[in-house]
């Protein structure tokens, strides 16, 4: 019998434990998929960071470390630093990255360290129960920000890939979504060139994923993905921010 | 038995750390145990900077001095700073061209030297420091002038081995004061 | 011959541990230790490997877990309030089992403090520092080639144990100029880290580095794990130098550069014929608790002298381990300022005298 679709290796047979319409499984795959059909599972080192993908080193099949919360930028500088012919990357979401994270992330993008980084956007805090994140969108309601967030007592969205993009040492960023197999498909393609970008010695490449939290954002799955396109597209428009003409 | 502690105190950017620190070397070279300790933090900037340097035929205890048998001071606030604090019979060196003030101890041996103007002599303030450190070396003998001129050749960059005469014509003005 | 060159404590950490086969250092610019920096950036490169200023301390200490993460040998260096920043990565490398070497060169606080030495980050030191029930050993040398050498003996024990080793200094013993013999090759092994990720390279399985158990059962286990290796060096890995305590009345409890000033009190008391030893603990945790003990049943002893540049932290393992058969006095300075050996002195007098 033919096998027409079988499992990636890149993944482990431990079942994912995240919410019905969570992103994070896909996103795993698309990573995992990449790892294994550019043949670097086995020389690849992973960074979980802290929120609801702190566990990952269980479902990714790579050796994997995981960071305290907002320093998996500085834990993959220093395994890059001491391994750099193996690929490293950082798969890291809102909170962790854009909030507590920041200087971290800034400065590994700023040394174009040659790492990849992952970037779940989902405008909420997830493992937590459903906080704002430092991607919140104005208006949104959370749980810290009960009448929706005000630009006067909160401040307003991050937009980090395109902050990033400002530094000489990022080589490529690029702003990606999750909501159609067209989108999913471009998707894969950027983590792809992410990983190429590292093997090429460029400098710092990350992607950020639009993603959705039903649970959190107290939404059916499929209304989850409708207010992505429709609220969170327009606050963080996808496409290519650095690297467009960049051949790898 | 050999065992003087001495300090260096000046303004920043005079040279006493280095001096204290080819003291230090001298005496390493004749086999003595040694130590050197600097103040240290935003003082060094203009401020007065002072080091510590034990030399001893023993074990060193303590790298920092309370009591110095030899003080060294290239101005005012240092002299008055450490004046008081030298052991009885003890050795004060000033640089005579600075400092224009003399202790006011009694109990003490007082030798003052008109370094930095030796050393515009020989062509470069560094060597005021270098006068001094000729001094300590005849009152106290805590080094020769033998083991000085081996520490130049180890911590002098090869580049400027032809100070080396300069250095060692200042050790020799400045051990002359201590026979007078 | 070994080569004999007069160094600064803080350059012979650095010289220290690039002999010992530690070629990544990660840091941020803090006095009283900043040579070790300095010292390493111009080396390193020289030597195969890698210098990197990083933007915190958090990160570098962060860095360092990832290098540590991947088998290879490690430090930071700070001083007191950037140890304090880097309580959440020590914490974090003591729950991952990951070995480095962190070099506190300590100075006066609380909060900014000063810049002078101090001794006032022992209980940081040795009781914890971050969150959680872990251990650090903790090493305190009282010269530059003690420095040298127990620099090399961190990374073995921290190998050893797969855990953090802290050269606990100060001010002065980092500042501070004397000889050094270096030998020719160091005695130090790196061992087998076949838990370590480096990418599988054909492994079989996949390695793993992480300090999350969210399973209590699992966590407890963890932590039964970790108390039963921290016996376990309590019981192997004290280093103390106990000297002068030959028929004693008193005994000087002293570590790092107290001991240093002791010792020359030690000599002025015999001068007075005050029979004075001394306990320093080289180790402070494990802390010498057994050799505090034996001391204390020294019928010779009056009493015992714990003298510290802070108000008084060590003397409570002092005292713990005394356990109340002959008194503990204490004398400390605080915010920079160091006893002299008249105020050290005259403490020894009074207790002698049976004054206090």
């Amino acid at each position: 019998m033919a096998v027409v679709f079988q499992k990636t290796k890149g993944l482990t047979d431990k079942p994912f434990h995240y919410c019905p319409g969570c992103m994070h499984g896909i996103i795993h795959r698309l990573i995992a998929e990449v790892m294994e059909e550019m043949d670097i599972l086995d020389k690849t080192i992973g960074v979980a960071s802290v929120g609801c993908t702190y566990n990952n080193y269980d479902y990714f099949s790579c050796d994997m470390v995981q960071a305290a919360h907002g320093r998996a930028p500085a834990v993959a500088t220093g395994i890059k630093r001491c391994k750099p012919e193996e690929m490293v990357f950082t798969y890291q979401g809102d909170g962790d990255l854009a909030s507590i994270g920041t200087a971290e992330i800034v400065h590994a993008a700023a040394r174009g360290e040659k790492i990849c980084t992952f970037f779940v956007n989902n405008a909420v805090y997830g493992m937590t129960s459903g906080q704002m994140a430092p991607t919140t969108l104005l208006g949104q309601v959370t749980t810290t920000s009960p009448l929706g967030r005000d630009a006067e007592t909160r401040g307003y969205p991050i937009n980090v890939s395109e902050m990033l993009s400002t530094l000489t040492g990022a080589v490529y960023i690029e702003r990606v979504a999750l909501f159609d197999y067209k989108h999913i498909q471009e998707a894969k393609k950027a983590i792809a060139k992410a990983f190429r970008v590292q093997q090429a010695g460029l400098g710092f490449a990350m992607v950020e994923f639009l993603s959705t939290c039903p649970t959190n954002w107290g939404k059916e799955p499929i209304e989850a993905l409708e207010w992505c396109k429709e609220k969170m597209v327009p606050q963080y428009p996808l496409g290519v921010f650095k690297g467009k003409d960049l051949e790898v | 038995m050999i065992d003087f502690s001495i300090i260096l105190a000046g303004f920043g950017g005079q040279g006493v750390l280095s001096a204290g620190k080819m003291a230090a070397e001298s005496a390493l070279i004749e086999g003595k145990e040694v130590s050197w300790f600097p103040s240290y933090g935003p003082e060094m900037r203009g401020g007065t900077a002072n080091c510590s340097v034990v030399i001893s035929d023993e074990p060193i205890g303590s790298p920092v001095i309370n009591e110095p048998d030899v003080l060294i001071a290239l101005n005012q606030p240092s002299l008055e700073k450490f004046e008081d604090t030298l052991k009885p019979g003890g050795i004060i060196i000033i640089d005579s061209s600075l400092v224009k003030v003399a202790p006011k101890r009694t109990d003490i041996r007082f030798i003052p030297i008109n370094s930095s103007e030796i050393a515009s002599e020989l062509g470069s303030m560094a060597y005021a420091t270098i006068v001094l450190l000729g001094c300590v070396s005849a009152a106290t003998g805590a080094f020769t002038r033998d083991s000085f001129e081996k520490a130049l050749y180890d911590v002098l960059p090869e580049r400027r081995h032809h100070m080396i005469p300069n250095n060692l014509n200042a050790f020799d003005k400045g051990a002359e004061f201590a026979n007078k | 011959m070994a080569e004999v060159v007069l160094m600064k404590g803080n350059e012979a950490i650095a010289e220290s541990a690039i002999r010992s086969g530690c070629l990544y250092y990660f840091g941020y610019p803090i006095t009283p230790q900043t040579e070790i920096a300095a010292y390493m950036a111009k080396t390193m490169p020289k030597r195969g490997g890698v210098f990197l200023q990083a933007e915190s301390e958090i990160a570098a200490i962060n860095m360092v877990y990832g290098v540590a993460g991947s088998g290879k040998r490690v430090m930071t260096s700070s001083s007191s309030p950037g140890i304090s920043l880097k309580q959440e990565g020590i914490s974090y490398l003591a729950g991952s089992e990951l070995p480095a070497l962190i070099v506190n060169v300590q100075r006066g606080g609380p909060g900014l403090g000063g810049i002078q030495p101090s001794q006032s980050d022992y209980f940081q030191a040795t009781k914890g520092g971050g969150h959680g029930d872990y251990r650090n050993l903790v090493i305190a040398p009282a010269s530059v080639q003690e420095l040298y050498e127990l620099t090399v003996k961190s990374f073995d024990l921290a190998d050893k144990y797969r855990m953090v080793c802290m050269i606990l200094g100060d001010g002065t013993i980092g500042q501070m100029m004397e000889p050094v013999a270096f030998k020719e090759k160091e005695d130090t092994v790196e061992i087998a880290k076949p838990w370590a990720t480096t990418g599988m390279h054909g492994r079989e399985k996949h390695n793993t580095i992480t300090s999350i158990y969210i399973d209590p059962d699992d966590l407890e286990a963890k932590n039964r794990e970790l108390q039963e290796k921290y016996r376990e060096i309590e019981e192997k890995e004290v280093m103390f130098e106990s000297s002068n305590l030959e028929d004693a009345e008193i005994v000087i409890a002293a570590y790092g550069t107290c001991s240093r000033i002791c010792k020359n009190v030690i000599r002025q008391a015999a001068e007075l014929g005050i029979k004075v030893g001394m306990v320093r603990p080289i180790t402070l945790w494990p802390f010498p608790s057994k050799e505090f003990a034996r001391v204390a049943d020294m019928p010779s002893v009056k009493g015992f002298l714990d003298v510290e540049l802070s108000s008084g932290q060590m003397i409570e393992d002092v005292r713990l381990a005394v356990n109340g058969k002959k008194p503990v006095y204490f004398h400390g300075r605080m915010g920079g300022n160091l006893p002299t050996q008249k105020e050290i002195l005259d403490e020894i007098v009074k207790i002698h005298k049976g004054e206090m």
